[in-house]
């Protein structure tokens, strides 16, 4: 069990039985006074948002939560498949609880997927991946338009802005956590 | 974290302290830090020193030294606060306690007001301070010229909540109606004392003669920040006994050692009328630089200590 003392952001908790991460936290205490925890949360599953004062004799439920290592495997329309790589149990995540991720995912990538209980609800991908671009307007050397980047299309359908010398055909490294152009990276 | 510049800021600071207390004939005193006993009080947790304590405040020995006949002291010490941590606080902070015989709360406010005002003129360069006089938060200039505001805790429950401070102290929300409602508005034209609290928030403060179930006990509060908490000194050792006894029964619901402070009671019953302040220095500190955290004050903060 945490006790309210423990709380802090990020931490995650157990109420009513579903799972919160706590996504912003303030300690207050008047010189005399009892110990006040601010907390705000947002349930793992269903993505609802709540505000709470707690007091220092509040205690809170470690949420029974599992990271397991889970490859990528393919997607059916609103679905996509993982397997986990040790047991090869297949689960699926639906495209709104993939949500950005989407924009990075490729087969057989391995990724963590969060469990509470046998219920998926997080995923963290990889920090780095490395994406061919499948459409890109060609640089032109010399070209002096003056424009710094240039947006182009990668193999996932994901847009974003790039160095000009970026050709199609390059393979490039995205920053997940950011969406944004790292480096291109040679085969 | 303090750079070379910043610790000779709160060098600077501390000094100008000493001064205007030196320059009214307080004497400076400098009490145990661990002690055997200490006042009983539910809602602060004391760091263990193997079977003793560490001070949470250094109120205890200065009421014990006014009972041997000095006046006007002051302390500038270092007290421990376990579970306190946060953007206004530190386990380990700076506070800064005087205490002056035959006085009372109206008084030190007062004084309150001439220090801040004396501090703002020898600190005039310090970043938190405009116009070589008023502080600067947020954007907003706040005037630092007496007199300041004064709001009682009833007017304050009034003005500002659809509540009152009985009724509020029935429901036990008294700190979280008063640290969410209340506080965030007190402070920003000019500081603000808060005063008259109900006598059950004052275990070591004096019941206002003409209105008994209010204490004469006053918080100052500038920019939102609770700074400084005094009071006319309860000075009626049957009476604290019997407060403090009740302290102590919270306290051992709660699971917590409290015992009764008997040297303290035996001093306090050769105590004449006295009134005495504790005030914040590092939330003081960040007013006059500037900062927004408690830690960048802080020659250390308690990460940096791994």
């Amino acid at each position: 069990m945490y006790s309210a003392s423990d709380l802090r952001k990020g931490l995650k908790v157990q109420i009513d039985g579903e799972p919160y991460i706590i996504i912003s936290f303030d300690f207050s205490k008047p010189g005399k006074g009892q110990a006040l925890y601010r907390t705000k949360m947002r349930n793992m599953i269903t993505g609802n948002q709540f505000t709470q004062t707690y007091r220092s004799n509040d205690k809170f439920e470690k949420p029974d939560l599992e990271e397991r290592t889970m490859q990528y495997l393919y997607s059916q329309g609103d679905e996509f498949h993982f397997m986990d790589t040790s047991s090869y149990e297949q689960i699926f995540i639906t495209r709104e609880q993939l949500g950005d991720n989407i924009n990075f995912l490729v087969d057989n990538m391995e990724v963590q997927v969060l469990f509470f209980g046998e219920k998926p609800i997080d995923i963290s991908l990889p920090i780095f991946v490395n994406l061919t671009v499948t459409r890109a307007d060609p640089w032109v050397k010399g070209d002096t338009s003056g424009t710094d980047t240039k947006p182009i299309t990668v193999e996932t359908g994901y847009q974003l802005q790039v160095p000009p010398f970026v050709e199609e055909g390059d393979k490039i490294q995205i920053d997940t956590r950011t969406g944004d152009y790292m480096t291109r990276v040679k085969e | 974290m303090l750079s070379p510049a910043g610790l000779k800021q709160r060098s600077d600071f501390m000094q100008s302290l000493r001064l205007f207390f030196r320059q009214r004939d307080y004497i400076e005193v400098d009490t145990p830090i661990r002690l055997p006993v200490l006042l009983p009080e539910s809602e602060i947790f004391p760091y263990t020193s193997e079977s003793w304590w560490l001070q949470t405040s250094p109120e205890l020995c200065m009421k014990r030294l006014l009972a041997r006949g000095v006046t006007r002291i002051f302390q500038i010490c270092h007290c421990f606060r376990r579970e306190e941590q946060g953007r206004l606080h530190a386990p380990e902070f700076t506070m800064l306690e005087w205490y002056h015989v035959g006085w009372d709360y109206l008084d030190l406010m007062r004084e309150c007001e001439q220090l801040v005002v004396a501090l703002a003129v020898a600190c005039s360069s310090f970043t938190g301070i405009t116009n070589g006089k008023n502080f600067l938060r947020d954007d907003r200039e706040v005037r630092l010229t007496p007199p300041w505001h004064r709001l009682t805790v009833d007017e304050a429950f009034a003005a500002y909540t659809n509540t009152t401070a009985l009724a509020a102290l029935a429901e036990d929300r008294f700190d979280e109606i008063l640290v969410t409602e209340i506080e965030p508005h007190l402070g920003w034209d000019r500081p603000l004392f808060l005063y008259d609290y109900p006598v059950q928030l004052g275990s070591l403060a004096r019941p206002k003669p003409e209105a008994p179930h209010l204490a004469e006990r006053f918080e100052l509060y500038c920019c939102g920040i609770e700074l400084a908490n005094g009071f006319s000194e309860l000075v009626d050792a049957a009476q604290q006994r019997l407060r403090f006894s009740e302290e102590i029964s919270t306290m051992q619901g709660h699971g917590q050692a409290g015992e009764m402070p008997e040297s303290f009671l035996h001093d306090l019953s050769r105590l004449g009328d006295t009134a005495g302040i504790a005030l914040g220095v590092d939330r003081l500190l960040m007013l006059f630089s500037g900062a927004s955290r408690l830690d960048d004050v802080l020659p250390f903060s308690k990460d940096e200590l791994y």
